[in-house]
């Protein structure tokens, strides 16, 4: 944990994982990869995966900033960095384990004892323990803090009762990270809530499927019925599930633990779109003579150039000092609602083929941009709504009040 | 994505940010700017002497002609809080000016204006005509050789503080090529400026009558520098009306929020109320792209290509998230926007005539999608 990376070294582990990464990236495995983790729905696609993530981990490009002696490879944050650079420069597939890496590591690393670093910090890195999320519950959304979900202390074991919802990964995985209600007395909704480390190959857990509005699966529905878990599975102490289930947030944000590296979901290559809309014709002309989608195409072009600057701008304090919440709070909102927007308009520059869908030959690439179109919902859905994030923004970037 | 442009700062440009924001705060309260819309001149002279003293007009003007010798990047953060506080100078007007002179002018030219621009002489641009056309290039009026000169005939529109500048370029076109031809405003006919009725109640601008104008054949810039002069001053006025408009797109945001925050209506903070909060924060949203953009077009200038594709996107971004903060701004004041008291038809105006001058966003996105996709 040094606080200057060396120089040499750095150099000589840039060039090592832009050789490995050139030399060991699949980008076409001979079937459709996921762009998110979100939209992992095969077995094909989550073995493939989870292989490549332990293969990225072992070979010292992931968690590599992660502490030693719970699995990581201890150096400068710089190092990951360059890690990351070069998977994106060769557009390497995602991390599978998102809500391990990206929401329970950093929390169990910031607030966790020793025996759960040591006991969940390597399997999560390597991809041999895949994490899920219940957070949502079928009557409870975007209205996280009302959780129902009955966890009752009984001696030295809780017992859950309930039903979680959305669970991304939730048939495939071994842990949850779940915010229960352990208290209905609590004189705030919120103070009733705990967080559980919480295993899901137990008896009294089971899950459903859910086919997505794409056709395919990718989440599922968790039940608990007379679950019971070991009072160690509590984390933060009860009452304290609110803000625990908030400082997941916060990681992303790489302040309190260095950011473990990769990535979860893929950017859009615009460029993609730019190609689809110049092979396109209409009326017998390219597409992008067309003074309409011309001007759409340019106004898209400069939304993205102005989210992809955004993530530098976010690091630079002297142009972050009006509103510092506003650039990190907006990030959701704009990334997702934009991707929305733009897979839509390619359907449009595919004039009778827009009709065609995965699974017929001719679909355009397959179905791709149909495809991507829907799941984009699952990110402007999940996570917090556009229109919950709209509050968010609201009321911690620009002060307004709150709805409620 | 890799062909667009980068963001990064200067140090100069932090420091140029803090000390403007204080300045440009202290200067241009609002009632002071409403008396100056009431007020001839338009601005008020001692604060455009201190911005000469400030050395401000000096910055993108080489040490050789006694500048500071930086670069536009470091006018930005300038321009954008004489814009977030609504002061209103000839300091956009004679900057660009001087990038033209940089661009176009002989070297003897450039050593007998840019030293006395850098030390706080106003100079503008007379560039626009009555074909309304923001093509730099369609130019109508004239200039013909005689014996005493150049002597000049047509008329130009919106060149802006022209009654104060000392010096104005002028496009003409001079046997079929567009020219530029430096006119000293002492040396005007009488009533050859008439005063123009703007949008924009916090400028001022004028109709230039050239015709009994005659200036010397070594008033002209250089002949095979036209086209790039033509570009400069594209890039030039579109990076700083970018950055008064994205300063502008600020303080019209952080006036719909005062308001939002205050006023009550069904016993509620109207800015609890969704219908209003939430397109708030879709303007907030697209004033933050265009503020990203700006200082991305401020780091790629003078780049060949990059610098004008960012430039173009800042311009765009910034027109559109202006008009369009100060658009709902009026609409969320309910009763209140509708009258001349309330801000918002201030920024409204602005943006309008900002657009106006140097290509609404609809004008940039077209000469951007030539870039981008041609």
């Amino acid at each position: 944990m040094s606080d200057k990376p060396d120089a040499a070294e750095l150099k000589e582990y840039t060039e090592a994982a832009d050789a490995w990464f050139k030399e060991n990236t699949v980008r076409d495995p001979g079937f459709m990869l996921p762009l998110t983790f979100m939209e992992v729905s095969t077995d094909e696609q989550f073995d493939f995966l989870r292989e490549w993530q332990r293969k990225v981990y072992e070979a010292g490009y992931l968690g590599a900033s992660w502490p030693k002696e719970y699995g990581g490879g201890g150096l400068h944050t710089d190092f990951q960095r360059a890690a990351t650079r070069a998977m994106k420069k060769y557009d390497a597939p995602i991390m599978l384990n998102a809500i391990g890496n990206g929401w329970a590591g950093p929390l169990i690393l910031d607030l966790g004892s020793e025996e759960q670093k040591q006991k969940y910090i390597k399997g999560m890195l390597n991809a041999e323990d895949i994490w899920c999320q219940g957070f949502s519950e079928p009557e409870h959304g975007s209205d996280l803090g009302n959780a129902q979900l009955k966890a009752v202390k009984d001696g030295d074991e809780y017992v859950l009762n309930g039903s979680k919802i959305w669970t991304s990964l939730g048939d495939r995985a071994k842990y949850m990270i779940l915010l229960a209600r352990t208290d209905f007395e609590a004189e705030n909704k919120y103070k009733g809530l705990s967080f559980f480390l919480n295993p899901m190959k137990i008896d009294g857990i089971s899950t459903s499927r859910i086919k997505k509005l794409t056709g395919e699966y990718g989440f599922v529905q968790t039940f608990f019925t007379d679950a019971r878990i070991s009072a160690d599975c509590l984390f933060g102490g009860e009452g304290n599930g609110w803000s625990m289930a908030m400082k997941t947030l916060e990681y992303e944000r790489g302040a309190k633990v260095k950011p473990v590296g990769g990535y979860f979901v893929k950017e859009l290559d615009v460029m993609q779109i730019v190609e689809l809309a110049k092979n396109s014709v209409r009326g017998g002309k390219p597409l992008l003579d067309d003074p309409v989608m011309r001007d759409k195409m340019t106004q898209y072009m400069i939304d993205i150039q102005a989210l992809n600057l955004n993530n530098t701008r976010r690091r630079m304090p002297q142009l972050m000092q009006d509103k510092p919440m506003g650039l990190p709070l907006m990030n959701k909102l704009a990334r997702t609602e934009l991707i929305r927007e733009l897979t839509e308009f390619s359907l449009g520059f595919q004039g009778t083929k827009a009709g065609y869908y995965v699974g017929d030959e001719n679909a355009v690439d397959d179905g791709y941009w149909h495809r991507s179109y829907l799941n984009s919902f699952s990110a402007t859905i999940g996570g917090g709504t556009s229109e919950i994030q709209r509050n968010i923004v609201a009321e911690h970037a620009l002060g307004l009040p709150k709805t409620r | 994505m890799n062909n667009l442009g980068d963001i990064g700062t200067t140090e100069e440009q932090i420091e140029l940010m803090d000390v403007a924001t204080n300045f440009c705060r202290d200067k241009s309260p609002i009632d002071k700017v409403r008396s100056l819309m009431e007020d001839d001149l338009g601005y008020d002279p001692d604060v455009w002497r201190e911005i000469g003293e400030l050395g401000w007009l000096a910055i993108a003007i080489p040490e050789a002609h006694d500048g500071v010798g930086l670069s536009m990047a470091e006018v930005v953060p300038i321009a954008e809080q004489m814009g977030r506080n609504l002061l209103s100078t000839p300091f956009g007007s004679t900057t660009i000016a001087a990038q033209a002179l940089l661009a176009g002018g002989s070297e003897a030219q450039q050593a007998a204006w840019l030293p006395k621009i850098a030390a706080g002489t106003g100079a503008t641009l007379a560039l626009r005509e009555d074909h309304g056309d923001w093509d730099l290039g369609h130019v109508a009026s004239t200039g013909k050789e005689t014996a005493g000169g150049i002597t000049l005939s047509g008329k130009k529109q919106l060149v802006r503080w022209a009654d104060s500048a000392e010096l104005i370029i002028a496009s003409v076109e001079v046997d079929g090529d567009v020219r530029f031809a430096m006119i000293e405003r002492s040396a005007l006919p009488d009533g050859a400026l008439r005063r123009e009725a703007i949008i924009d109640e916090t400028a001022r601008s004028f109709e230039l009558t050239l015709d009994g104008v005659t200036v010397a054949a070594d008033a002209l810039f250089d002949g095979n520098r036209t086209r790039e002069t033509i570009e400069k001053i594209e890039l030039a006025a579109g990076l700083i009306h970018a950055a008064e408009m994205t300063g502008g797109s600020q303080a019209v945001i952080d006036y719909t929020l005062e308001y939002l925050k205050t006023r009550k209506q069904f016993d509620k903070i109207i800015g609890s109320y969704q219908a209003l909060k939430h397109p708030t924060v879709d303007n907030y949203v697209e004033y933050e792209k265009a503020r990203t953009h700006l200082y991305s077009a401020a780091h790629s200038w003078g780049e060949q290509g990059r610098g004008e594709v960012a430039v173009r996107m800042a311009a765009a971004q910034a027109h559109s998230s202006y008009s369009r903060a100060a658009d709902r701004s009026i609409q969320f004041h309910g009763g209140f926007g509708f009258t001349h008291d309330c801000d918002a038809q201030l920024h409204r105006r602005k943006a309008i005539f900002d657009g106006a001058l140097i290509g609404d966003a609809a004008y940039q996105r077209s000469k951007l999608a030539g870039l981008l996709f041609d």
